[in-house]
């Protein structure tokens, strides 16, 4: 398998002033996924696992380090590279399809093949109806379905998601982690996904790296050998997730 | 229900024909309904003074209001977006605005007179520092409210400074621009027509006319004059208001 997403000696301090004293949250990291793997991180919070996110999606500067994408480095707000957040992040005067299109209204695709494209996104994502709705009109599983689809209609080859159910109920929370294999099985996105389930991080990685607490490093890299796709009531996922408890109990 | 809503203006009228049918308050303080109505009339069809008919009077003061209007939105929009993004644009501009803001638009006749001299230039002058202010603070004060994940969310699309100008601050501060543009147009029509009480020099101007009024004792007429100065703000604001519902739909 190409080596997709390579990330070296990648560092982050917040640097002091005069009041704050300087804050290391990232010490050096060392990291590589592979193309279309589904990878999660888990960690306590405040360990800087949205931080490292934040660095990889271009919105902050790595302290030292490189990120290479495919051999590349990573650009500033790269293309190749797409973040769902977990507050959504939708552009609230925007409707479903508006939402969708901005990526490529941004990339100067024309009107009639930019809706078309989100209307696809639209029927793929099971939105179908709420195409002219506001997001304040939407549920929080539906709100964040446009955010994947927003992200995912520039084409990254990788999507990082920050907790992107956190804000949901646990009923839609399966739901939607069971809809975005569907679309990560189909598409063989890379993904990036940070949580701080664990069960969460297993049942759908196909590697979970725990970081451990501030300054962030790499406690232990878990491949879950799990076949898909995964009952939830899988015996070697409990025991597995007894063996990262294990782990996080150690910090 | 709507109909409701014209019960306390008429009441008023009631109030007030009343008032003056018993004699309580003599004509010349107080001129009745029926005469302020009358005055009206004589204002459209013999006009004050004589040929210079209502219609045109209202016509010059909306002129002056539109070009210093104009000038307040083409100026304070952009000025209130740079404002409200850039911290360092905020440092350098506030003492500024906080020192010229509590001078009141009147205090600026003379000066405006000296400049400009009397006319349509000085009065729209004077709208223009009128309506600047409350455009330019609502609209910084709207582009400080949005949430900066948007923007966020944007730069990851790959956006350059227009976009996030263009697809995030400007419509996410629209309900604040808006409610600016309503302020300043209200406080501009209002200056307008007690700029106008300073002298024009095409011998036009609502206030003009209702100085002339008061200076040939004509009481009804310039209370005729102060309602035509009312019902036009209100039309012009229900104008604002109807942009202002078909752009906000969102909310």
């Amino acid at each position: 398998m190409a080596l997709s997403l390579k990330l070296s000696g990648l560092t982050k301090i917040f640097p002091g002033n005069g009041t704050m004293e300087e804050v290391r949250v990232i010490d050096p990291l060392d990291c590589h996924i592979e193309q279309g793997q589904f990878f999660s991180i888990v960690g306590p919070s405040g360990c800087g696992k949205t931080t490292l996110l934040r660095i990889i999606a271009g919105l902050e500067p790595a302290s030292e380090g490189t990120i290479l994408l495919n051999g590349e480095a990573v650009a500033n707000n790269d293309n190749r590279v797409g973040l769902v957040f977990q507050e959504f992040a939708l552009f609230p005067w925007r409707t479903t399809v508006q939402n969708i299109e901005m990526g490529l209204e941004i990339l100067g695709v024309p009107k009639t093949e930019r809706r078309q494209e989100a209307l696809k996104y639209v029927r793929e994502f099971g939105l179908t109806g709420f195409e002219d709705t506001y997001p304040r009109m939407l549920s929080g599983g539906m709100k964040q379905r446009v955010a994947i689809a927003r992200t995912l209609v520039a084409n990254p080859e990788v999507l990082l998601m920050d907790e992107p159910f956190g804000f949901l109920d646990s009923q839609s929370r399966m739901e939607m982690q069971n809809f975005l294999l569907e679309v990560w099985e189909k598409r063989q996105t890379t993904v990036v996904f940070v949580t701080h389930s664990v069960s969460e991080a297993i049942y759908l990685g196909d590697r979970v790296m725990v970081m451990s607490n501030r300054p962030s490093s790499i406690m232990d890299i878990f491949d879950i050998d799990i076949p898909r796709p995964r009952e939830r009531s899988h015996p070697r996922l409990s025991k597995l997730r007894e063996e990262v408890f294990q782990l996080c109990a150690r910090l | 229900m709507r109909g409701k809503r014209l019960i306390p203006p008429l009441v008023l009228v009631g109030v007030w024909q009343v008032v003056c049918s018993v004699g309580l308050v003599p004509a010349f303080k107080l001129p009745s309904p029926f005469q302020v109505l009358t005055g009206l009339a004589e204002l459209m069809t013999v006009g004050l003074p004589p040929g210079h008919l209502l219609h045109t009077h209202a016509l010059y003061s909306l002129e002056r209001v539109f070009f210093g209007y104009t000038a307040a939105v083409l100026t304070a929009i952009p000025l209130g977006i740079g404002m409200g993004w850039s911290r360092r644009v905020r440092y350098l501009l506030e003492p500024l605005v906080e020192i010229f803001r509590p001078i009141p638009p009147l205090a600026w006749i003379p000066i405006a007179i000296l400049w400009f001299g009397i006319g349509t230039k000085s009065a729209a002058f004077i709208i223009f520092l009128g309506a600047f202010f409350p455009i330019l603070l609502n609209t910084a004060s709207g582009v400080l409210g949005i949430d900066p994940i948007l923007v966020e969310a944007i730069l990851t699309m790959n956006a350059n400074r227009r976009d996030i100008i263009l697809k995030v601050l400007v419509p996410g501060a629209i309900p604040s621009i808006i409610t600016g543009m309503r302020i300043g147009l209200g406080l501009g029509w209002m200056t307008l027509v007690a700029a106008e009480f300073s002298g024009v020099k095409q011998g036009y101007g609502l206030g003009y006319m209702i100085m002339t009024a008061r200076d040939i004792q004509r009481p009804d007429e310039v209370l005729a004059g102060m309602i035509v100065i009312g019902v036009t703000g209100l039309v012009i604001d229900g104008m604002l208001r109807l942009v202002e519902k078909s752009l906000i739909r969102w909310r």
